[in-house]
């Protein structure tokens, strides 16, 4: 074990985030040295309030910040679930009805056992439509977050 | 007997893969490039070269040679490997890409800030590269002797030898090039022989593929035996053969019925049916379960993700990735089938894993085209070998020369591409008689059992400790490598043993999720100080620039 941790590429974390102008910045009190004055456009300042306050709420993980991450999260969440049911249902179901209805097999369309075209066929198109919902619900779920911290009601 | 056009066919693939190679090399400057390509690959690139990469020998080759074998139940081996994909899409894609974390030992530290995790980590992911490098190695030594004629060892080493230069010299860069055109070389290569065996069956007359008086054989035909198995005779004998034993049949007789294989047509062609045996359903599920949850937990996967610039692209690389890899999985099937009717004798010899390879041949008769088909269809198998272990390669090497050289450079980097590479062609040279699909579902199994817990709990549960994680890795992911060892180094088994270390996934996935979740309850007071911050970076989208 080496004494001090390494710093590779792969370690590096991202670069720091960008800030709006106008925003103080998130890392804590200190980093504003006193004394110092911040001159913003009265302007930009007043337009800018409420998005920056949500994101400052955010970043410090304030109690508000809190409640907005853990609302995407279970959103997103919720959303996998919701859709590995309709797989589990959709596809996980097939062997158990195989097994209790032997004559689903044995049924037959354009000269192929059900099975076969289910599993060899159509099970393809049903992941991709499953995953390409998936895709779009995530996104306006995201879309609802960033609406709500840019354009907070109050 | 051996084709002309077969050896030029995998030489062209071979230069075209280093070509590719070398070209990337040019512009492979910096260790940032060598690792992660700079992370300027354009998403379409990067889901071709996912797919490329992911599409092993067991994807190519086993696929088709287990539904020759056992009928539709083995059907759940291409969807699972598909539905892994959406897997990960679901549960992983974009807040892992939001963490920034390059390999799962990555993410270990950032979301659970334990050095020790890490080195556990670092212990998985090579185990389970390794575990998935031997088979690959294995299909291209045993493909190439069955083309070439040369001998085993021949085809494991020139991959071997090809990838770990590649690797080593472009990093994955190259790689990324490479793996995007093998997608497309593998899919042609399926593709448009399919074409032409379709056509040639409507020109036979459309055979059944079961017909009523069971399989018989089209030609005269001469199998050597492979493997020792009990075949069962048209006039009701009973034989035994072992490896070496010559038979003759003549034209218009029956297929001999092979012990190990589906018996009759029906076993072949309709599912498990529920009974006094409930085995073959269980088998069933576990297999669904270590397919669906293991493609998150492999290595080369996960190393693709961080090459795509924000979470939403990786979302979209994913759903890109999972339509090519649909549409490759619908070929297989095909080979399979038709191979019922043209290559009956794969299934006596015990060769089943080579009907992709045969088939052409077999089906179009030795004219040009058959040659050529056949030609492109070996062309093709050995761009699976490669792409594969090419990615296993990288992203062992990439986690032995950050976790366990700690250099982090370019130098560091090409001496673990030597180890990473060197260590499983050892083994595949010394491993051998083990069936290449049935390993690589083991290492799906491994991967659900340790890195699908840990990777989904991470990104979805605030509670999760490193106490938690490790516990839940060391007892599922450990009772999964017991199996896998069990199953290919012990005493053969029978009966629910054999079932239960065969297909592990159905008891150890939950026994890792439970494990996880109990200890991280017990041990709440170790939870990472800054869990809230974790979760706000892995969630919130990129666009809010927080």
């Amino acid at each position: 074990m080496p004494p001090a941790p390494r710093r590779t590429p792969a370690d590096t974390p991202p670069a720091p985030p960008r800030r709006p102008a106008g925003t103080a910045p998130a890392d804590g009190p200190a980093a504003v040295a006193p004394g110092r004055t911040r001159i913003v456009l009265a302007e930009v300042s007043r337009r800018d309030t409420g998005a920056d306050r949500t994101r400052v709420e955010l970043t410090q993980q304030t109690q508000v910040g809190e409640a907005l991450v853990r609302g995407l999260v279970r959103a997103q969440l919720a959303l996998a679930l919701r859709l590995s049911l309709v797989v589990a249902i959709g596809l996980g179901g097939l062997p158990w009805l195989f097994a209790i209805a032997p004559s689903v097999g044995r049924v037959t369309a354009f000269g192929v056992n059900l099975p076969w075209l289910l599993l060899g066929v159509a099970a393809f198109p049903f992941l991709i439509a499953v995953g390409w919902a998936y895709v779009r619900l995530a996104e306006r779920n995201e879309q609802d977050f960033t609406d709500l911290v840019q354009r907070p009601e109050c | 007997m051996h084709n002309g056009y077969v050896v030029p066919a995998i030489v062209a693939v071979t230069l075209a893969t280093l070509g590719i190679g070398f070209y990337g090399l040019r512009l492979a400057r910096t260790t940032s490039d060598f690792l992660v390509a700079s992370r300027t690959v354009s998403p379409t690139w990067n889901a071709a070269a996912i797919g490329g990469e992911y599409l092993s020998a067991a994807s190519f080759l086993g696929v088709a040679g287990l539904i020759l074998k056992y009928g539709v139940d083995v059907l759940w081996y291409p969807v699972g490997f598909a539905a892994g994909y959406l897997a990960l899409l679901l549960f992983v894609a974009a807040p892992l890409r939001r963490s920034g974390a390059f390999t799962l030992p990555d993410f270990c530290e950032l979301r659970l800030g334990s050095r020790r995790l890490r080195t556990l980590a670092t212990v998985f992911v090579i185990f389970i590269g390794w575990l998935y490098l031997v088979p690959q190695l294995q299909g291209a030594g045993l493909t190439l002797a069955t083309v070439t004629g040369s001998p085993y060892p021949v085809g494991a080493l020139v991959v071997a030898g090809v990838i770990t230069a590649n690797v080593a010299l472009g990093g994955m860069r190259a790689v990324t090039f490479v793996q995007a055109f093998q997608y497309w070389l593998k899919l042609t290569a399926l593709a448009v022989p399919a074409i032409f065996l379709i056509l040639q069956w409507q020109a036979d007359g459309r055979p059944a593929v079961t017909p009523p008086d069971g399989p018989a054989f089209r030609t005269a035909t001469t199998v050597v035996v492979e493997h020792r198995a009990t075949l069962t005779l048209g006039d009701g004998g009973i034989r035994e053969v072992r490896p070496g034993d010559r038979l003759d049949f003549a034209a218009g007789d029956p297929v001999p019925q092979v012990s190990g294989t589906a018996t009759d047509a029906a076993d072949w062609l309709l599912p498990n049916v529920a009974g006094d045996d409930d085995r073959g359903l269980f088998a069933t599920y576990s297999l669904i379960l270590a397919t669906f949850l293991g493609t998150m937990g492999l290595p080369h996967v996960l190393v693709r993700f961080y090459t795509n610039p924000d979470g939403a692209a990786a979302r979209r690389t994913t759903l890109v990735v999972l339509a090519l890899v649909g549409a490759f999985y619908l070929l297989p099937t095909l080979y399979g089938v038709l191979g019922r009717i043209y290559t009956p004798q794969l299934l006596v010899a015990g060769q089943t894993d080579a009907v992709v390879v045969l088939l052409p041949g077999a089906a179009l008769g030795d004219g040009p085209t058959g040659r050529l088909l056949a030609a492109l269809v070996s062309a093709g198998a050995f761009a699976a070998f490669l792409s594969t272990s090419s990615g296993l390669v990288t992203s062992v090497a990439g986690v032995i020369s950050t976790d366990v050289l700690g250099h982090g450079s370019v130098r560091g980097f090409r001496l673990a591409t030597l180890i990473a590479g060197g260590v499983p062609t050892v083994l595949a040279l010394n491993v051998s008689g083990m069936d290449v699909s049935q390993v690589v579902g083991l290492a799906f199994a491994v991967a659900a059992s340790s890195f699908c817990p840990l990777l989904v709990l991470g990104i979805w549960w605030r509670g999760l400790t490193d106490v938690g994680a490790a516990a839940g890795v060391l007892v599922g992911g450990g009772a999964a490598i017991g199996a896998v060892l069990l199953t290919v180094l012990g005493a053969p088994l029978t009966g629910w043993p054999a079932t239960l270390t065969a297909q592990p996934a159905a008891w150890t996935v939950p026994l890792a999720f439970t494990v996880m979740v109990a200890v991280s309850v017990a041990t709440r007071r170790r939870l990472p100080p800054g869990v809230g911050a974790t979760m706000l970076r892995l969630h919130a989208p990129e666009t809010l620039r927080l």
